[in-house]
């Protein structure tokens, strides 16, 4: 248990996605105040955090879709000053918080949109291959994406953001507005996803009990700083984590 | 009964050419949410640099037709890239003062270049009648214009329903921040929306100025009631524009043809009457998308 955030990754291990020094602010009001974290190649990392905790913004920092300064490395290259659409092309798919779905299209546009950096003709494949996992959208692939529900809409975005075979798969508060069933369901998924495709997962979570289930390793950030991290199990173990954010 | 099917003939033509600027008018509002008011100038442009190819120059019209669509659309994509790309896309007042601003710009440009006495622009279509029933006549530029058309919207459809970048631009139509994180470039994406519907709007323009006059103020006159289909087909409706552009050609026709105190001049007028009623009873007119989403 340390505030050191390198400090949990074994020698052995490959960074996939390695943060340094990262602020990021909106006007006046600074967010992220000089934050590290680093997401091993396969492992599921959780940031946990309370709202306005800047949990969104570090996702977002990630992807280019803000300003920031500091450091963000991809599989060891610089991709802070990035445009969102090169980071896509670089293998990161992010799953925004609520609606990461585009409404107005049918399920399987949705899918193919999901692929669109993609050139090679394994796409229908990949799409039938999801469909399975989720079957839902199969039955429904025909119908706007605005018409299925919250669940549904979380599941095509997930899926969306699988279409493009992404190395990391950023998912911003998954479980927001899902009933707890729901919520579990897609929690073992990825779970799934991450054990037998490999896909590397950051997520950041209000919902600590279900993400650190499934998370080897975790952040806690308050107040713009990284404030505790560890495993998943020192994470659930620690009073701190489990007053705040575990209830118990 | 030979009047009735004369106003109909007549009101088909003219809705068939109030869908094609129409459908352009749907393109960039589906792209952006916004009306792009200098879509009727560019067209205007367009029609002027048929003009200038067919009649100084002597080319055929349809070749002048495709040059002047494809010099459109360039045109259009510049004025994306420089006047409208710096802003983002939701900053929904300074795009809608720079149309309006382009729209001063070039019909006085167009002024400038070619005159302001009313030329007559050549139609794609041969003169003369397919079918006559008394005093209605079908003429084959009525049936150029509805079979253009028609084949325009059937090319759109494919080009947005079948390719990457129709693709694309349906995605960056419904959602722009999740266009960005499938790795869609969003700004060549909607100039690309820019560039297909001046080169649309500058074919609907050589469908009906054939049958008015060439000069700066003539789309004025199409654009009102091209609005006025817009609205009525639901603003995000390709099809219904096409459909409500006949509608509106057919009771613009009929409305002043038979409803004596109404004068040609304040048909014009009911165009904005219909646009107010539509927005006032069914903001999402006849076939566009309501708006409801589950949370």
């Amino acid at each position: 248990m340390s505030t050191d955030p390198s400090s949990h990754h074994g020698s052995g291990r490959q960074v996939l996605l390695d943060v340094k020094a990262l602020r990021a602010s909106y006007g006046v009001v600074e967010v992220l105040r000089g934050i590290d974290f680093s997401v091993d190649q396969g492992e599921i990392a959780v940031i946990l955090g309370a709202n306005g905790a800047g949990k969104t913004t570090s996702l977002r920092a990630v992807c280019g879709m803000i300003t920031t300064s500091g450091s963000v490395q991809l599989a060891g290259e610089e991709i802070i000053d990035r445009k969102t659409h090169e980071i896509v092309r670089r293998g990161v798919a992010h799953v925004p918080q609520g609606r990461g779905t585009f409404p107005d299209l049918s399920v399987a546009d949705n899918m193919l949109a999901g692929a669109f950096i993609r050139d090679d003709d394994e796409i229908a494949d990949d799409i039938a291959r999801w469909y399975e996992t989720f079957p839902v959208l199969g039955e429904r692939r025909e119908q706007p994406a605005g018409n299925l529900s919250g669940g549904e809409q979380q599941m095509l975005a997930v899926a969306r953001a699988l279409m493009s075979r992404p190395d990391l798969l950023l998912l911003d508060e998954p479980s927001l507005g899902l009933a707890p069933i729901v919520t579990e369901q897609l929690f073992e998924t990825f779970a799934e996803l991450n054990a037998n495709e490999g896909v590397t997962m950051l997520i950041v979570e209000q919902n600590a009990s279900l993400a650190l289930g499934i998370a080897q390793h975790g952040y806690v950030l308050e107040a713009g700083e990284i404030v505790l991290s560890g495993t998943g199990e020192e994470l659930s173990g620690d009073d701190s984590v489990r007053a705040a954010y575990l209830g118990y | 009964m030979e009047l009735f099917i004369a106003r109909l003939f007549d009101g088909l033509n003219n809705g068939a050419t109030y869908a094609a600027v129409a459908v352009a008018l749907v393109l960039i509002y589906k792209a952006t949410t916004l009306i792009n008011f200098a879509q009727g100038e560019l067209a205007l442009f367009g029609a002027f640099l048929t003009y200038g190819m067919a009649v100084g120059w002597g080319w055929p019209v349809v070749l002048s037709v495709i040059v002047a669509m494809i010099l459109s659309a360039i045109l259009a994509a510049g004025i994306e890239r420089t006047l409208i790309r710096p802003f983002p896309p939701d900053a929904h007042l300074p795009i809608v003062i720079i149309t309006l601003g382009l729209f001063l710009a070039m019909n006085a440009l167009s002024g400038i270049i070619w005159g302001f006495d009313p030329l007559n622009l050549p139609s794609m279509f041969p003169a003369g009648d397919a079918f006559t029933f008394g005093i209605a006549r079908l003429r084959w530029r009525t049936i150029g214009n509805l079979a253009t058309v028609t084949g325009m919207l059937v090319f759109l459809n494919v080009v947005l329903k079948r390719s990457k970048i129709g693709l694309a631009f349906r995605a960056v139509s419904t959602n722009i921040e999740s266009s960005r994180l499938v790795g869609i470039r969003v700004g060549p994406t909607l100039q690309f929306g820019w560039a297909l519907a001046a080169a649309i709007g500058t074919l609907g323009a050589n469908l009906i100025i054939p049958d008015l006059l060439l000069d700066p103020t003539v789309m004025l006159r199409v654009l009102i009631f091209s609005f006025a289909a817009a609205t009525l087909g639901g603003l995000d409706s390709l099809g219904g524009a096409l459909i409500a552009g006949l509608i509106v050609g057919l009771v613009r026709s009929l409305v002043v043809g038979y409803v004596g105190f109404i004068p040609n001049e304040l048909s014009l007028a009911t165009a904005v009457v219909l646009i107010m009623v539509v927005l006032l009873f069914k903001p999402d007119g006849l076939f566009g998308t309501a708006r409801v989403e589950r949370v």
